[in-house]
């Protein structure tokens, strides 16, 4: 298995890493079992994602994923971000190998589930917006 | 410490050693004679091999007409456990007991022959990862053909009671294979004193290259063939002999099964160094045996962290090691091992194997124990599944 040298650059220096304490939306996915949990936090200001930090247990891909996923949305408006997609992480990264594809999946679903979040917060339905956010609840490789 | 290499996965593979590759050097140039040819580089080639075959069975206290080979652990495996399966069903015997933790060219050999009408038990291991001869004995049945039990474990190193074993299979008439690739050199070998009937080895393990191995086949047991062919060793394993790997092989094992006792008093003493330094971490746990385990083993996990990413973070820090998450296995789940000696998930996806071999200094031992708890630090920051252990929550509960 070989990555390429920009997913080395990310996992060996992840952008965006942390909390956010008073974050707008904050969503996780994965689980313990199999091995990648990704946890993003938002702060959305004027429609615009201001701010993004994530914290991620998983892989060197599920690294590297979070971190790409999170400078592709940065500075970007809320509706850019929605349509965030694991092509485009993947494409960002110069590609992932195919038994890693399922962390930009994942990193796809925890952006996600950080926008439902904050609509949630904003007393409207993610679903009207968003459609449902498929749950990572299967281990995939 | 200053930046430097460390390779710390000796079970994986090791480096040729010098000496070997010298006495391979002839082999790959000027003697490159085929051995069945009749010429003199031909014999030169057939008499490399005659020697290289009496050091590997004196290593072993084998007859040299015991040993044939092959092209690694691998090869002899599935020789053993197919042909043996074969000898097995002429005579209506078509149960095989092998052991849960076994190398995978153990278990899909025998998987495979589930396949095939062989009916296979899978005996457990203990807590700490030792195979229980009363629990071999209490799976025998009338129809067994074989007991195939690792005399190492790859991963947490582990050494089984292998000569129990091996006494009551004899007892019983039952053919009895064990997988000595991570053995071989770090424990004392005798196949006769115990009880050993079929016996696989890797050169790569040992410092010779990879693609040569062994097996030792006790006078009398005459499996058939797995690999048919021309009649090369005594018409039991075709294919022309690799001859600058098995000169290669035989160095190896002449060069390993000497000073054993003091090999493994040194590197023992390393080991225990790193063990007792790394378990200082915060949920940390060893795993496997602390003592009955090969010199340079260690196997520890860390909760709350994934393995392939520590093993990235040291590859970058100049350490190579392994580990048993699912990412590193290439399966949905971590190590068949460390889930056979009860870990959790998320505790066997944070596991560190380091290897050491005699090349190890201890400089390389304090250089792994001064970067592993960093990087187990770095990784936790920024772990969610940290956080939550640190909040005492039960993490395996939700699954």
């Amino acid at each position: 298995m070989i990555y390429s040298e920009k997913v080395m650059d990310h996992f060996a220096n992840p952008r965006n890493v942390g909390e956010i304490e008073d974050a707008d939306g904050v969503g996780e996915v994965g689980n313990a079992k199999c091995g990648d949990i990704m946890k993003m936090y938002i702060k959305v200001k004027d429609g615009i994602i201001s701010d993004v930090k994530f914290k991620t247990f998983g892989c060197g891909a599920a690294v590297a994923t979070s971190s790409m996923a999170t400078e592709l949305i940065k500075g970007k408006p809320i509706e850019e971000a929605m349509k965030l997609t694991n092509k485009a992480v993947i494409e960002a990264l110069d590609g992932l190998p195919t038994v890693k594809l399922h962390c930009s999946v994942l990193a796809e679903q925890a952006i996600h589930a950080a926008l439902s979040d904050y609509y949630t917060r904003q007393g409207i339905d993610p679903k009207m917006i968003l459609g449902d956010v498929a749950p990572a609840d299967m281990c995939e490789i | 410490m200053d930046k430097r290499f460390v390779y710390a996965d000796n079970s994986a593979t090791t480096k040729i050693s010098k000496p070997v590759l010298d006495a391979m050097m002839p082999y790959l140039t000027e003697h490159y004679g085929n051995a069945s040819s009749i010429y003199s580089i031909g014999m030169d080639s057939a008499r490399a091999l005659l020697k290289a075959r009496e050091t590997v069975a004196k290593a072993i206290n084998a007859n040299t007409t015991e040993i044939y080979f092959t092209s690694g652990g691998s090869e002899s495996d599935n020789w053993a456990i197919k042909c043996a399966a074969d000898l097995g069903a002429k005579k209506g015997k078509k149960h095989i007991i092998t052991t849960v933790f076994e190398h995978h060219a153990v278990l899909h050999t025998c998987q495979y022959l589930e396949k095939h009408g062989f009916d296979v038990t899978y005996v457990p291991v203990d807590p700490m990862g030792l195979v229980h001869v009363e629990d071999i004995e209490k799976a025998m049945r009338d129809d067994t053909c074989l007991v195939t039990v690792m005399f190492a474990n790859n991963e947490i190193g582990t050494i089984q009671p292998i000569k129990e074993i091996g006494a009551v299979c004899r007892e019983r008439k039952i053919l009895f294979h064990t997988d000595a690739v991570q053995a071989i050199g770090n424990v004392k070998i005798d196949v006769a004193e115990m009880n050993i009937d079929l016996l696989s080895m890797s050169g790569h393990k040992i410092h010779a290259p990879k693609g040569v191995g062994a097996m030792y086949m006790r006078t009398g047991v005459n499996l058939p063939n797995l690999i048919h062919g021309g009649a090369q060793e005594r018409s039991k394993r075709a294919g022309t002999e690799n001859v600058a790997g098995i000169v290669g092989l035989a160095k190896a094992v002449e060069l390993c099964t000497q000073n054993i006792e003091e090999k493994q008093a040194r590197l023992s003493k390393m080991r225990d160094r790193i063990i007792a330094e790394l378990l200082k971490i915060p949920e940390s746990r060893l795993n496997g045996d602390p003592k009955k385990r090969l010199a340079g083993n260690v196997n520890i996990s860390f909760r709350g962290i994934e393995g392939e990413s520590l093993l990235l973070s040291l590859d970058l820090e100049g350490i190579c090691a392994s580990s048993g998450s699912a990412c590193t296995s290439g399966s949905l789940d971590p190590s068949h091992v460390l889930l056979a000696i009860g870990l959790p998930h998320s505790t066997a996806h944070g596991s560190l194997r380091i290897s050491l071999s005699d090349e190890n200094t201890e400089e390389d031992a304090d250089y792994i124990i001064e970067k592993v708890p960093k990087i187990v630090e770095k990784l936790r920051a920024m772990s969610p599944l940290w956080e939550r252990i640190l909040r005492d929550e039960d993490i395996d509960a939700e699954n």
